[in-house]
C-alpha cells in the first residue's frame, strides 16, 4: 500500500487543490504549510499550463497569473523540496501531458520523486494513453493517478482495476469549477469501483465547495477534493490567503470528520 | 498512413479527459460503419456536387505560368466551392455523420472564420444547432464571417481566455463538448485533435487529391511532379497529399506560416521551429517553450495561426515524404497580390502561402514540370486586412 492510499485510512481524506506560483511560489509555500496544518490529508500541487482544457475559469486565470509571474516547473521542484523538510502528508503534482513529457517524461519524475513528490494527475492522459506515464512513475515510486467520469459507464471497471493512489472521481460534466449542485450518482460510480477494485480509494472532485456538499460526498467515497473554491480564496486575499484558507480546510475538514 | 490505433508514426493518440472518451469511442465506431455504407457516402456525394459545387476546377495559370518562366502551374479552384473554401468538405461529411448519430447539435472552433461559417451553413442545412467559438482576437480581425455566421442561423462565442485566437477556440470548444455531449458533435475543423479527428477529416478532404490527380492524368496524361498547399492543421494539405503519397515522383510541399520570419517569436511555423508535445488531444509538433507551455504564435492569417500540427504531416516530415517551409507575411501579401492582379484570382491569405512558393519555386524547374497548388479559400475576406497592411485606413 502506497503512502498515498495511507492518507485514506481510518477516516474520510480532505484532499486541496492549490495552483502553484499563484500569486507567487513564496504565498504558496505558505498556504501549503497552512493547510497542512489546518487537516488537509493529502496536497495537489497544480504545475500551471498555458492552456488547461480541463479547468473553469477560477483555475485557468490562477494559471494565467502563475505563468505571468515567470513561474517554472524547476523553482516548483525546489519549493516541493523546501516544503519536504517539514511536512509530511503525501503532496502529488497535479499538471497536463506536455508539461511532463516536454520537460523529459524520465527527468521529470526523477526530480519530482527526488523533490518529495508521491503521485500524478494528468487530466488530459486517458487510460488508453496512460503507457506514456505510468511505467515511468512506477519506476519513480510515484502513483500514477486515474480519473473517472460521468460518461465513463462500461470503463470504470478497467480503469479502476489498474488504478493506483486513489481513484479521482470527477463528480460531474464539463470543467472545474464552483457548483450549486452535483446531480452525478456518486454512490453507484463508487459501488462500481469497489466491485473492480475494493483496496482503491475514491476521491470525489469537481464542483464541491461547501461543507455541506463535502459531507454527502463522504456518504459514499473516501475523500472530497477541493480546487476551485480554495483558488478563488487565494485570487481575494492573494499573499495574505494563507490563514482564510487554512479556515476553510479546517470547516471542510471537520464536515468530513 | 494511419496505423492502429489512430497513431501516425509516433504521433497522434487520444489526449483528451475522460469525460470525453466514450463520445470519441462512439464516434469512431459510426464513422467505421457509415464510411463504407454506400447509402451514406452517395448521400455525401450528391451533397458534395449539388450543394457544393464539386468537383472543383483544376485551372491551368497560363499567365502565371508564362510570367515566372518555368514550371507549368496549375490551381486546384477550392476557392470556388459553396462557402469559399475546402473547409466545406468536411463540413458536411461531419455533419452529415452527426445526423445519423443521432446529434442535434454542432460545436465548432474557427479562427479566421471559414470553418465556422461552413459549419453554420451545414447545419441550417440539416436544421442542427450551432455555436462557434472563435478567439476575440479573430471576432474582430473577421467581423464579416462573424455577422454571417449570426445570419446563417449560429451563436458566436467570442473566446477571451489565453491568446484569444484558434488554439483557445478549440480549447474552449473542447470544454464546452466535455459539459454537453449526448446531443452535441464537435465538428472539428482540420486534422488535429483526438483520434479518430485526423483520420475523419482527412478522408472527408482526400477529395481534393482525388479529383486532382485524375483532372492531371487527364489533362497532362501524367502525375505532377510538386503538389503545394499551405499548412495551419493541415487538412487542405493532407486533402491535397493524400492520393499523391504513394506517388514517390510527386513532391509533397507543405506551406507554413512564417509570420514576421522564423528566426523571430512571431511566427507560426510547427514543423520549422517547434519540438514534439501533446496537446489538444494529440501527441505531434508544437510551438512551445523549454517548458512546455505552448508558444503564442502569430501569422497573418488567421487560419494559419496555431501553434501546431497535424499528426499525419508531423509523420510525413520525419519519413522525409513530405516537405515543408515557411512563408512570411510579406511573402504571402506580395502572393495575394500577385495572383489577383495576373490570374485575376483573389485567394484567401492562407492559400497565399503556397502561390508564395509556387512563385519560388516554378522558376527553377523546367518548362515541362508541373506544379499543382491548392488554392484552398477565396480571399474576399481578406481584403480589408492586407488593405491595412498596407497602410491603407480601410475597415469592414
Amino acid at each position: 500500500m502506497s503512502r498515498i492510499q495511507r492518507a485514506f485510512q481510518n477516516h474520510k481524506a480532505f484532499i486541496a487543490f492549490l495552483t502553484c506560483g499563484d500569486p507567487d511560489l513564496e504565498a504558496t509555500a505558505k498556504i501549503v504549510r497552512e493547510m497542512a496544518a489546518s487537516g488537509a490529508d493529502l496536497i495537489e500541487l497544480g504545475i500551471p499550463f498555458s492552456d488547461p482544457v480541463a479547468e473553469g475559469a477560477v483555475i485557468q486565470s490562477a494559471n494565467a497569473r502563475a505563468l505571468a509571474g515567470g513561474i517554472t516547473t524547476d523553482q516548483i521542484f525546489d519549493m516541493v523540496r523546501s516544503l519536504r523538510e517539514d511536512i509530511s502528508i503525501p503532496l502529488v503534482f497535479m499538471t497536463y501531458a506536455n508539461i511532463v513529457f516536454s520537460y523529459g517524461t524520465e527527468r521529470f519524475l526523477e526530480n519530482a520523486a527526488e523533490a518529495g513528490i508521491e503521485g500524478l494527475i494528468l487530466p488530459d492522459v486517458p487510460f488508453e494513453e496512460k503507457a506514456d506515464f505510468a511505467p515511468a512513475c512506477r519506476a519513480h515510486g510515484i502513483d500514477f493517478i486515474s480519473l473517472i467520469a460521468p460518461t465513463s459507464a462500461d470503463r470504470i471497471a478497467m480503469i479502476a482495476r489498474e488504478a493506483e493512489g486513489f481513484l479521482y472521481c470527477v463528480s460531474s460534466m464539463g470543467v472545474t469549477g464552483v457548483r450549486g449542485q452535483i446531480k452525478t450518482n456518486i454512490e453507484d460510480m463508487v459501488r462500481q469501483v469497489r466491485s473492480a477494485n475494493p483496496d482503491i480509494p475514491c476521491a470525489v472532485g469537481f464542483g464541491i465547495s461547501t461543507p455541506e456538499q463535502a459531507r454527502e460526498m463522504a456518504q459514499y467515497a473516501d475523500g472530497v477534493i477541493v480546487g476551485s473554491a480554495i483558488v478563488r480564496l487565494v485570487e481575494q486575499h492573494k499573499k495574505d490567503a494563507a490563514a482564510a484558507v487554512g479556515g476553510y480546510v479546517k470547516a471542510m475538514k471537520e464536515a468530513i470528520s | 498512413m494511419e496505423q492502429k490505433s489512430g497513431r501516425f508514426g509516433a504521433y497522434g493518440g487520444q489526449y483528451i479527459p475522460e469525460t470525453l472518451m466514450n463520445a470519441v469511442i462512439e464516434l469512431d465506431r459510426a464513422y467505421q460503419f457509415y464510411k463504407n455504407d454506400p447509402a451514406f457516402q452517395s448521400e455525401l456525394k450528391e451533397l458534395l456536387n449539388d450543394y457544393a459545387g464539386r468537383p472543383s476546377r483544376l485551372y491551368f495559370a497560363q499567365k502565371m505560368t508564362r510570367d515566372l518562366g518555368g514550371a507549368k502551374i496549375y490551381l486546384k479552384r477550392e476557392d470556388l466551392n459553396h462557402t469559399g473554401a475546402h473547409k466545406i468538405n468536411n463540413v458536411l461529411g461531419q455533419a452529415l455523420l452527426a445526423k445519423k448519430m443521432g446529434k442535434t447539435r454542432l460545436i465548432a472552433e474557427t479562427g479566421a472564420g471559414q470553418h465556422g461559417v461552413a459549419t453554420a451553413t451545414a447545419a441550417a442545412l440539416m436544421d442542427l444547432e450551432c455555436v462557434v467559438y472563435m478567439g476575440k482576437e479573430d471576432t474582430i480581425r473577421q467581423a464579416l464571417n462573424v455577422y454571417r455566421m449570426r445570419l446563417l442561423g449560429a451563436e458566436v462565442i467570442p473566446v477571451t481566455s489565453g491568446t484569444a485566437t484558434l488554439k483557445d477556440a478549440v480549447s474552449e470548444a473542447m470544454r464546452e463538448w466535455t459539459s454537453r455531449i449526448d446531443d452535441t458533435h464537435y465538428c472539428l475543423g482540420s486534422v488535429m485533435g483526438p483520434h479518430p479527428f485526423p483520420t475523419i477529416v482527412r478522408d472527408f478532404q482526400a477529395v481534393i487529391s482525388r479529383e486532382m490527380r485524375a483532372q492531371m492524368l487527364e489533362r497532362e496524361g501524367r502525375l505532377p511532379d510538386a503538389v503545394l498547399a499551405c499548412v495551419g492543421g493541415g487538412s487542405n494539405a493532407i486533402g491535397a497529399f493524400y492520393h499523391f503519397i504513394d506517388d514517390a515522383s510527386v513532391r509533397l510541399i507543405g506551406c507554413e506560416a512564417a509570420g514576421r520570419g522564423i528566426d523571430t517569436p512571431e511566427t507560426a511555423a510547427t514543423l520549422s521551429v517547434g519540438r514534439t508535445g501533446i496537446f489538444h488531444g494529440m501527441k505531434s509538433v508544437f510551438c512551445q517553450d523549454e517548458f512546455g507551455q505552448i508558444a503564442p504564435v502569430y501569422s497573418i492569417s488567421a487560419g494559419l495561426d496555431y501553434p501546431g500540427v497535424g499528426p499525419e504531416h508531423a509523420y510525413l516530415h520525419d519519413m522525409g515524404r513530405a516537405e515543408y517551409v515557411a512563408i512570411t507575411d510579406e511573402e504571402a501579401v506580395e502572393a495575394f497580390e500577385y495572383l489577383s492582379r495576373t490570374e485575376g484570382i483573389i485567394p484567401a491569405i492562407e492559400s497565399a502561402h503556397a502561390v508564395a512558393y509556387a512563385m519560388r519555386l516554378a522558376p527553377t524547374m523546367p518548362k515541362d514540370a508541373i506544379l499543382a497548388v491548392c488554392l484552398s479559400g477565396r480571399g474576399d475576406k481578406d481584403c480589408a486586412a492586407i488593405a491595412r497592411y498596407r497602410g491603407e485606413d480601410l475597415h469592414e
